[in-house]
């Protein structure tokens, strides 16, 4: 087989890579394998569909005329198996394609660690990062009426697991290695604030553990135990310690990789064909300067279509991003930008402020924020990525960042109308 | 693309009465009308306008319907949607979860949290099915008003 362009995954990095190559090129054939099994899903939505709030009808973020309309030709249960570079040809196990420009928008793949007794047969062990994953979890739930439930993990996986399960009514004990939950994200304040709510829900949370033996009877799970010595009995253990980038089939082709895939300003790998985007690739990280992994929904659509403008011959640079989430926990929507907890107190500034029930920060460096979490009330949060983006000073203003009615007035009057009307027309 | 029209906001000439507020609720109320709105008492909208103010100066500001919109990168669902026949920036809200992801990128911060009995994000529609948005409609002193893709003053005849 051959093709014009040619997309591993099939996820918003490589649909944003579609309408990259689709708003320069209209013609060019544009093949995209997937190793999934459904035409089109949005991976976040499985902990909505694991809660039942969603059907399965629910789950794709583009519809099958998207498909049809840009005359892709989707390829599904296909594994990349090795890139001959030489030859510009994608090795899969049903075949070879070759390609004049190669997408890598292969995502990320769970980490399962190596814990005693573990094996992938035992029945009622899950990871939680693919629809098919959350389809068999959730059938499980449901046939087994499981009514506990142990999630190893407490980032943003373990997370959105545990809301998907609370809604079966289900106990759940949420192990966590580091000292606070959503560790990556959040301080240790707004995360005492996460866990008083998923408490007040009935789950328990061990910090500062994890698990140290899994025991199972005629082959399923039984029982957990802790390196606390806290043992817990269990029919259902979800592993959720985080996902690496789906880099084997990367491996020995030439092209660099660090943790991901590395990808200049253009999204482009160290071969000039082939680009990478997504969760597999690593972007500029705004705040650090440094080329990292930030595997966030928007990231990926925003590299994935740059690399499609770049691949069908367009120029567009990625500028690069920084790390930024938002999650709804038990009711409580928290947003979070860049670093948000700090040792180093004498480099940084730190404004906090909580009532509560809603909790805000504000981290500073040479009076500019480079991290920010809003727990409660999230609303305008936006501006405040925007300051972040911008590297605006905010040395003149920043006995407001932390009022209430923060928003855009308060704002130097050139960056203001800047973001409000662009170019040409005034404020 | 289409380029949608776009609401100019004139700082200046804001004297704060937020008319802007009151005319978007109620247009997209299911009463469309002012009394009747207020004795629906259940306010089945919410405003798209931000309205601002510190001392002497205040504005409305509204979704900007961006070129480059962030939020219809961020959306997890496709519920944020790029209309093509007028080039506006709308929202699904049958589609949206609220994830909040929108909301997360919002450089000028106009995705709202929805009140009513959905919680979902809920945005400035430009008032889809008229020709002129309710809010500029009602301002009494054009410290809002509307202009074509090219830029040029749009006015009721």
């Amino acid at each position: 087989m051959e093709t014009k362009y040619l997309i591993i995954g099939n996820s918003i990095a490589g649909v944003s890579c579609i309408e990259g190559i689709r708003s320069i090129d209209n013609v060019g054939k544009i093949v995209v394998v997937s190793k999934e099994d459904i035409q089109n899903y949005s991976r976040p939505l499985i902990s909505y569909y694991l809660a039942g709030k969603i059907s399965e009808n629910s789950m794709a973020f583009r519809s099958a005329e998207f498909y049809k309309e840009n005359s892709i030709e989707l390829i599904l249960n296909v594994t990349a198996l090795s890139i001959d570079t030489k030859n510009n040809t994608l090795i899969t196990n049903t075949g070879n394609i070759r390609f004049e420009k190669l997408l890598i928008a292969s995502g990320g793949s769970p980490i399962v660690p190596n814990i005693q007794g573990y094996s992938k047969d035992i029945q009622g062990i899950f990871t939680f990062t693919s629809f098919s994953e959350a389809k068999k979890l959730k059938k499980y739930v449901e046939e087994e009426k499981i009514d506990n439930a142990v999630i190893l993990g407490g980032g943003l996986i373990g997370l959105k697991c545990a809301e998907g399960l609370l809604e079966h009514n289900i106990k759940i004990h949420m192990v966590e290695l580091s000292d606070r939950l959503l560790s990556s994200t959040l301080d240790k304040d707004a995360s005492n604030f996460i866990e008083t709510v998923l408490m007040e829900k009935g789950c328990v949370v061990y910090k500062n553990d994890t698990i140290e033996n899994i025991y199972s009877e005629n082959n399923k799970i039984s029982k957990v135990k802790l390196k606390s010595g806290k043992e817990i009995e269990t029919k259902l253990l979800v592993i959720a310690v985080g996902v690496k980038p789906e880099t084997s089939f990367v491996k020995d082709t030439g092209i660099q990789c660090n943790r991901g895939i590395l990808v200049d300003q253009f999204m482009k790998t160290n071969i000039s064909n082939i680009f990478a985007a997504g969760d597999v690739a690593e972007g500029k990280n705004l705040i650090t300067e440094k080329s990292s992994l930030i595997a966030i929904w928007p990231v990926a659509a925003r590299q994935g279509k740059i690399a499609g403008i770049n691949m069908a011959g367009g120029s567009a640079v990625y500028e690069g991003m920084f790390p930024m989430n938002a999650v709804e926990i038990a009711g409580v929507p928290v947003i979070s930008f860049g670093i948000t907890a700090v040792d180093n107190l004498e480099n940084y500034e730190i404004l906090k402020k909580s009532d509560g029930k809603t909790y805000k920060k504000i981290v500073l460096h040479n009076n500019k924020i480079v991290g920010s979490i809003f727990l409660g009330k999230i609303e305008r949060s936006g501006i405040y990525a925007g300051l972040i983006k911008n590297q605006i000073n905010v040395a003149e203003f920043k006995s407001f960042l932390l009022e209430e009615d923060f928003g855009l007035l308060i704002l130097p009057e050139k960056y203001r109308k800047h973001i409000v009307v662009g170019d040409g027309i005034e404020v | 693309m289409v380029k949608p029209k776009r609401i100019i906001i004139k700082e200046e000439y804001c004297i704060g009465c937020r008319l802007c507020e009151i005319y978007c609720v109620t247009k997209h109320s299911c009463a469309k009308e002012i009394i009747k709105m207020y004795k629906e008492k259940k306010i089945a909208s919410e405003s798209g306008i931000c309205f601002e103010e510190k001392g002497s100066i205040s504005f409305a500001i509204q979704c900007r319907h961006c070129d480059d919109a962030p939020c219809l990168e961020a959306c997890i669902t496709g519920a944020m949607f790029r209309d093509k026949d007028t080039g506006r920036v709308l929202h699904n809200k049958e589609k949206c979860v609220g994830c909040w992801m929108c909301v997360m990128v919002c450089p000028v911060g106009v995705v709202k949290i929805s009140q009513s009995e959905k919680r979902v994000a809920s945005k400035c529609d430009l008032c889809i099915d008229r020709e002129f948005p309710a809010c500029v409609e009602n301002c009494p002193n054009e410290a809002i008003y509307v202009v074509d893709y090219e830029g040029k003053k749009i006015t009721k005849e």
